[in-house]
């Protein structure tokens, strides 16, 4: 049951709710499982809930270790 | 319009569809005389014969027919009305043949709102002008509340193809390019935005529209062209697995030179759904020899439905018949028919 | 699409896939199961096969809820949907399951039955506050990810005092499906595999946090990488468990660190405990009864248990006999070992569980790979799983 979705929170509701935007498209989803989240933040969207807030600091770590993994030039592709 | 003694004229604010609108008796006549001719408007209509009688340009026959059930019965950039127009005119202009006119037959639910049925029926009329193929004949029956969706619609075409055109799904051949005329999934994302539990919101329109005179302008540039197939139903996907097997060739895509509208790639990615087997109601699959491509390309663009249109990738011989895809993350992969419907995926 | 298309980027797979190819070892195998079905679909779906090194496998683990939901549970659902009163709101993956007596929910929604897809379980709760007269049944399915929702669905429906939700809860977790492929009875019947390391799921352990899996880096010694959902993610995930097999460690790492900590999402987890407790034991189809493996509604929320609420007994029907599902999930043969694959069983009429969902192994291989298996001359030089 992994299909889960980073997306951006563009508003906030009443009620734990927000609105999220992925893309251009928009959709009313519950917040009630994070605390704290703010217009701009990005969460990772599961069934019509956000489960975590994703972290963009670590998100650039990552997409830098991906990098410096490949310490050879690219190879030809397939 | 010559009234035949009705007392009183259809109510198109507050009136519903009623039993007797089908019974082929006062009430089914009032409403095809003041809705149906009124609207549709040609010269076989107002005879009000249950038939018509038409000139046919030399040529083959073509015939085709296509029942509509869409729901929601108005949706962003359509409706039912000129989707039962433009889908029927595409089914025929995919023979590269002339569509000439169409017959409209239509199911209605009692209690259907007649201000929605009058609007679906303008909006084909308006659908049937724009394309000039015009509505000569048709037939209404009523059914049981319960019993409809509101409002199915069958509509059958007839054209004529000329002499040196021969497009049919048998003709791909290793080698050949394979064209579509712009961005895929536009149509059922349009719809899905619209359905119970899955709203969200988008600014994607159905993409709906009459593809004869692309056709037209398509088989001038390159009278040779081997297929033509709208991708409906199953999408992009579906449609070229159905050739490849006609054909008993085998095709190879490129993910990356498919057009799709970056929001049709968000809304799928929010369902779980591959854009590859999305609906289209305003796209065609052209396939012809490697020769004619760039030729084609360049006609398609040309014409104001093929602006975006692409070359997506070519035939090869394979005989388990596999459409095949280079992916953009750099692998191959196998795009398969659709397994039943393709629900939505929380997995 | 942020977060997305960056970790989707195949010349970046392309290096990480060649220092893979670097770093293992000569002459040495490396045998990694991905548990997460999201992980299966995307490996299949991008082919990330094709960028390994030939000695690097992976082996697709049992990691879809729809997949090792058993037959006598689906049964059920459709024995309670069946009841005029009744609305099934189920999710979309359920929907084909296949059940006895050839029937699934698709087919007893054609019979009459009033099952309704939903995406969420608040969609559920909404249709019971519209549909007063009428019970609301959710058919509770997933991991980790899926219970938050659905307990906070049930306290929805009980802060608005609605009489009419129920849930029919079939929440499995993570760690004992794990603990139960490394060391069943059943593994002295079928012999096991060498596994030599995990990739942990991602959005299970958004919730749950890496913590869970230290126990079996210890206990089995097996390193354990937590990934993320794209395709990069799980190639770094590859890299980094040749590297802990290389370097002789049994460690949980993350890879999934913009979304995943050890301690998870404490408030999503409190809010599972209270409305949850588990089961002595569950059925998972392919892998018979694992003990402390799923949950059921405590005491104190008995009024919304369908279970209790319809007396729907508890049934186990076996599977197929010539269904080589059981052996698949522990890695010991592949989908196209099975006598029935792409014949009697395909995606349009699966008989077992791999079959079922797009992430099932044998699934993703009919779907993805199998054109591999008629014509491997295709891919020259790329390497084949």
């Amino acid at each position: 049951m992994c299909l889960a979705l980073p997306v951006r929170v563009i508003e906030l509701r009443d009620g734990d709710r927000g609105v999220v935007d992925l893309g251009g498209v928009r959709k009313e989803v519950s917040l009630a499982l994070v605390d704290g989240v703010s217009v701009g933040d990005y969460v990772i969207l599961h069934v019509g809930y956000a489960l975590t807030r994703l972290d963009p600091d670590e998100a650039q770590k990552t997409l830098e270790t991906f990098a410096a993994a490949g310490l050879s030039p690219e190879p030809a592709a397939p | 319009m010559r009234r035949r003694g009705f007392t009183r004229a259809l109510d198109f604010r507050h009136g519903q569809v009623e039993m007797t609108h089908g019974s082929g008796g006062r009430a089914t006549a009032q409403l095809v005389e003041e809705l149906f001719v009124a609207q549709f408007d040609n010269e076989a209509l107002r005879r009000l014969d249950d038939q018509a009688q038409v000139e046919v340009p030399p040529g083959r026959l073509v015939v085709a027919t296509d029942s509509h059930v869409v729901s929601p019965l108005f949706f962003p950039g359509g409706d039912i009305g000129c989707l039962s127009v433009h889908g029927t005119i595409n089914d025929v202009s995919m023979a590269g043949a002339r569509p000439l006119y169409l017959a409209a037959g239509f199911i209605l639910e009692e209690g259907l709102p007649l201000a929605d049925l009058r609007r679906i029926v303008e909006s084909m009329a308006a659908a049937a002008r724009e394309a000039g193929v015009p509505i000569v004949t048709g037939d209404t029956k009523v059914v049981e509340r319960g019993k409809g969706d509101g409002v199915f619609i069958t509509t059958t075409g007839v054209g004529v193809v000329p002499a040196g055109v021969n497009v049919s799904g048998t003709r791909a051949r290793p080698g050949d390019a394979v064209l579509v005329n712009g961005t895929m999934g536009d149509h059922g994302v349009a719809i899905m935005s619209l359905r119970e539990n899955l709203e969200f919101g988008t600014t994607i329109r159905s993409d709906t529209a009459a593809l004869h005179g692309l056709v037209a302008a398509m088989l001038k540039a390159v009278p040779d062209i081997h297929c033509l197939r709208d991708p409906t139903r199953g999408g992009l996907a579906t449609t070229l697995n159905e050739l490849a097997h006609q054909s008993g060739v085998g095709v190879i895509i490129g993910e990356a030179r498919i057009p799709v509208r970056g929001e049709v790639n968000s809304a799928c990615e929010f369902l779980g759904l591959d854009p590859l087997y999305v609906a289209n109601e305003g796209k065609l699959i052209a396939i012809c020899a490697p020769a004619d491509a760039q030729r084609l390309l360049d006609a398609m663009q040309a014409h104001p439905l093929g602006r975006e249109a692409a070359i997506i990738g070519e035939v090869i011989e394979d005989e388990h018949a596999f459409v095949q895809m280079d992916t953009a993350f750099g692998g191959r992969r196998v795009v398969d028919w659709l397994t039943g419907d393709q629900l939505p995926r929380i997995c | 699409m942020k977060y997305i298309d960056e970790f989707r980027d195949g010349s970046v797979a392309r290096r990480i896939g060649a220092a893979i190819a670097r770093e293992a070892l000569p002459g040495r195998r490396y045998s990694f199961m991905e548990f997460c079905g999201g992980h299966t679909h995307a490996i299949a779906r991008y082919g990330v096969a094709d960028l390994l090194p030939g000695n690097v496998r992976m082996i697709h683990g049992p990691g879809c809820p729809v997949c090792v939901l058993p037959i006598g549970r689906i049964d059920m659902a459709i024995e309670i949907a069946r009841r005029p009163e009744v609305i099934l709101a189920t999710y979309g993956d359920t929907m084909r399951v296949p059940a006895s007596g050839r029937l699934s929910l698709l087919k007893a929604k054609a019979q009459g039955a009033d099952i309704r897809m939903v995406y969420s379980t608040a969609d559920a709760v909404r249709l019971a506050e519209r549909n007063p007269a009428r019970e609301v049944v959710m058919f509770a399915i997933g991991f980790e990810t899926t219970t938050p929702p659905t307990a906070l669905a049930i306290r929805e429906a009980q802060a608005k005092g609605l009489t009419n939700f129920f849930v029919f809860c079939n929440h499995v977790l993570t760690p004992s499906a794990i603990s139960h492929i490394l060391e069943s009875p059943e593994v002295r019947e079928l012999g096991t595999v060498p596994i030599d390391g995990f990739v942990g799921p991602a959005h299970v352990s958004t919730v749950i946090g890496s913590r869970p899996y230290e126990f079996f880096a210890e206990e089995y010694q097996k390193p354990v990488v937590i990934a993320g959902f794209e395709p990069l993610d799980v190639m770094q995930a590859i890299l980094m468990l040749v590297r802990q097999v290389n370097d002789g460690r049994c460690e949980v790492e993350n890879e999934f660190t913009r979304a995943v900590t050890r301690e998870g999402n404490a408030k999503a987890q409190a809010l599972v405990a209270e409305v949850f407790g588990l089961r002595r034991t569950f059925e998972w189809r392919g892998l018979g009864e694992v003990p402390y493996s799923a949950l059921r509604l405590k005491e104190g929320y008995a009024a919304f248990d369908a279970e209790r609420r319809y007396g729907v007994a508890d049934r186990s029907v076996p599977d197929h006999k010539a269904c080589e599902c059981g052996a698949i999930l522990r890695g010991l043969r592949h989908p196209a070992d099975c006598k029935l694959f792409g014949s009697a069983c395909t995606p349009e009429n699966p008989l077992g569980s791999c079959m079922v969902s797009s992430e099932g192994a044998c699934a993703a291989h009919y779907t993805y790979g199998r054109f591999r298996d008629t014509s491997r001359r295709v891919a020259a030089g790329a390497a084949v799983t």
